[in-house]
């Protein structure tokens, strides 16, 4: 009785420990991989407005025609315009040490962005831009404080300004802080159509961060159900030796 | 092993490698007249599948050796070359980082079956101790294997566990400086750590699984009684409780096999990173000298370790109360004052003793990957006092404690 009664209340006490840590709310992505059609678009998204500044290296765009379901021919006039070959990975040109001057710092490689930070981050982040004038974009972020990167999609989704509550340090004087955006001079999209696009570039850059995902959620099944009826016949072999072992 | 001879070919093939080496007296003396315990439980599954798991690491080892690159250029973009461009290299990758830390999994619980029946105790010492032995080279082979990657956690994490060495008085940072090859973790330290964990480790590895093995097959295997069951023997020499290794141990393994592979193909194929349990988020960022990373976390396997070392204020006791956490795993057979071996014989105090000990390995566990608050440090002192307390009490409670009588045959 002790021993349970000790073991229960030690499961308590994580739980309990848990309830006291404060995270920035992200919202939910949805990545849906076997739907293509996302799949294109967020990968039109991507080379249009992701891969002037960071490189997606690992990436093959032969290997991309073929998982997203298009041709070759199709890659290389609407998709390619960086590289010159469709077997090449998705590079870039800018110089690297130029780039740190104007930016601060190097655009990541996002060949395994979405692993790194979670789809979820991605996605938020790419929702969170606000103005800011003191910031030399002009814009800040809410989940990425002080980013380096401007607000590349200002013109899907227009400008946001930020939404702040009054919030108390310790005995300190109230002080403001930023807790959500609101558009205040839109773009191209609606606010749906925008998340949208958003969904649909995080989705492609889920894609673009295991490519074979898709390949072994097919192959799992089956080995799962290989193994399932080698593990019956297992038993009944077993069974089969031991009925003389009493 | 048996009275009886063994019996070898005379002729044939069989006959002709029998009269050179022994083939015939290997096979009956390991396998087919291997006598073993009848009662063995689940908890005896794991030893068989450590070695799976370790022939699963060497295989997959071998095949990941000939695509990646020790290089710190360019050791992270050749193990997504691996993912991606190497026909089946993302099954032979998964199945290598979920394997290090089924290999925990089944080790831990294999080591915990040895806790339940007292398998240490004499006259089973020495399986304990080679078994340590191969507790510790997998904890160095994980340690340096987790680096090959080269993301930001194996960069940190090295770190973090190098600079430990420099703790030691006196000559610590000499030491420290002498294992990595450089000021900090570099190019150096990565390709000796894989030199040391595709060669040097997994060699020193296989030659103590054998010494485990013919050690245990010296004596015999324990049971969930601990009894003897080569005190009580039939007319013809044999255990009356025994029954030949092969084919009784070798079906049921197969059958262990089975359902071992259905959990860890699930892992696998649906969830290889087990929610950053077995492939940390960090490690998918290139490691990056300039940029510590907010929340430094070994991998789950060390965490009850780092979570004593961090319990401890100063850095160098720190690092000896996490070498004694593991030295007093080895000192086991001779704490145990028990008369009996199996928790089922024994009373309430080492029954408690056990789950105390079960629930703070644990709750360190989960403490090590957690940020050191001073609540939570505070919580990793409580359980790696009750950790200590388990063993150093042993000699007390485990001779005070009050047992039940031992049958004379195994139920």
């Amino acid at each position: 009785m002790k021993k349970i009664a000790f073991i229960l209340a030690s499961l308590l006490i994580p739980g309990w420990l848990m309830a006291s840590e404060g995270h920035v709310h992200l919202e939910k992505a949805n990545v849906n991989l076997a739907d293509q059609a996302s799949l294109q678009k967020g990968a039109r998204t991507f080379v249009n407005y992701c891969l002037n500044c960071h490189a997606a290296s690992f990436m093959r765009y032969s290997r991309m025609a073929k998982d997203l379901g298009l041709s070759e021919e199709e890659v290389t006039k609407n998709l390619m315009f960086a590289s010159a070959k469709i077997g090449e990975p998705m590079n870039v040109a800018m110089p690297r040490n130029e780039v740190k001057k104007w930016f601060g710092t190097v655009p990541p490689d996002l060949s395994v962005i979405t692993r790194a930070r979670g789809e979820d981050w991605i996605y938020t982040y790419l929702k969170s831009f606000y103005l800011d004038p003191s910031r030399p974009t002009g814009v800040n972020n809410l989940v990425f404080k002080d980013v380096g990167m401007p607000h590349v999609l200002w013109e899907l989704q227009g400008y946001a300004e930020p939404v702040f509550a009054e919030a108390h340090a310790g005995e300190g004087a109230a002080h403001k802080t930023v807790v959500g955006t609101k558009v205040v001079k839109p773009g191209l999209q609606t606010p749906e159509k925008y998340d949208e696009t958003v969904h649909d570039l995080v989705n492609f850059l889920t894609y673009v961060g295991e490519p074979s995902k898709l390949d072994r959620l097919h192959l799992g099944p089956w080995v799962m159900l290989f193994l399932a009826l080698f593990a019956g016949l297992a038993y009944l072999l077993k069974k089969e030796f031991w009925r003389d072992i009493h | 092993m048996a009275s009886a001879p063994i019996e070898k070919y005379k002729t044939g093939l069989l006959g002709w490698i029998d009269a050179r080496f022994p083939l015939s007296e290997l096979w009956q003396g390991h396998m087919v007249r291997y006598y073993a315990p009848k009662n063995f439980n689940n908890w005896y599954f794991f030893g068989s599948l450590a070695l799976l798991v370790l022939v699963i690491q060497i295989l997959t080892g071998i095949f990941l050796t000939m695509n990646y690159k020790p290089d710190s250029a360019i050791a992270f973009a050749s193990v997504e070359y691996i993912m991606r461009d190497v026909n089946w290299g993302w099954l032979i990758r998964y199945l290598h980082s979920t394997g290090a830390s089924a290999f925990f999994i089944v080790v831990y619980l294999h080591m915990f079956r040895g806790l339940l029946y007292g398998s240490y105790h004499r006259p089973r010492e020495l399986i304990w101790l080679f078994g340590m032995v191969i507790y510790l080279a997998l904890m160095a082979e994980a340690f340096m294997g987790y680096l090959l990657p080269w993301g930001q956690m194996s960069y940190w994490g090295a770190q973090v566990i190098t600079s430990l060495f420099g703790a030691i008085p006196w000559v610590g940072e000499s030491l420290a400086l002498w294992i990595r090859g450089d000021f900090v973790i570099a190019d150096a330290t990565l390709n000796r750590f894989f030199a040391f964990h595709v060669i040097a480790v997994p060699i020193l590895l296989l030659a103590l699984v054998v010494l485990h093995i013919i050690a245990l097959h010296e004596v015999g295997s324990n049971n969930p009684d601990g009894i003897e069951i080569k005190k009580t023997k039939g007319e013809d020499g044999i255990p009356l409780d025994g029954i030949p290794f092969h084919p009784y141990y070798s079906v049921k393994d197969i059958f262990g096999v089975a359902v071992f592979l259905l959990v860890f193909c699930g892992v696998v194929f649906f969830w290889p990173e087990f929610g950053g349990w077995f492939l940390e988020d960090n490690n998918f960022f290139p490691a990056n000298p300039l940029k510590t990373p907010e929340h430094i976390v070994p991998v789950w396997y060390f965490t009850p370790f780092y979570a004593i070392l961090r319990a401890v204020p100063d850095k160098f006791l720190g690092v000896v109360a996490m070498g004694g956490a593991i030295v007093m795993l080895f000192l086991l057979p001779w704490l145990d004052r028990s008369p009996v071996k199996s928790i089922r014989y024994k009373g309430m105090i080492s029954k408690v003793a056990l789950a105390i000990f079960s629930v703070s390995f644990v709750a360190l566990g989960w403490l090590g990957t957690q940020p050191a608050t001073p609540v939570l440090t505070n919580f990793a002192r409580l359980f790696s006092v009750l950790y200590f307390a388990f063993f150093l009490l042993m000699p007390i409670y485990s001779k005070i404690d009050k047992t039940k009588p031992v049958p004379t045959r195994v139920t």
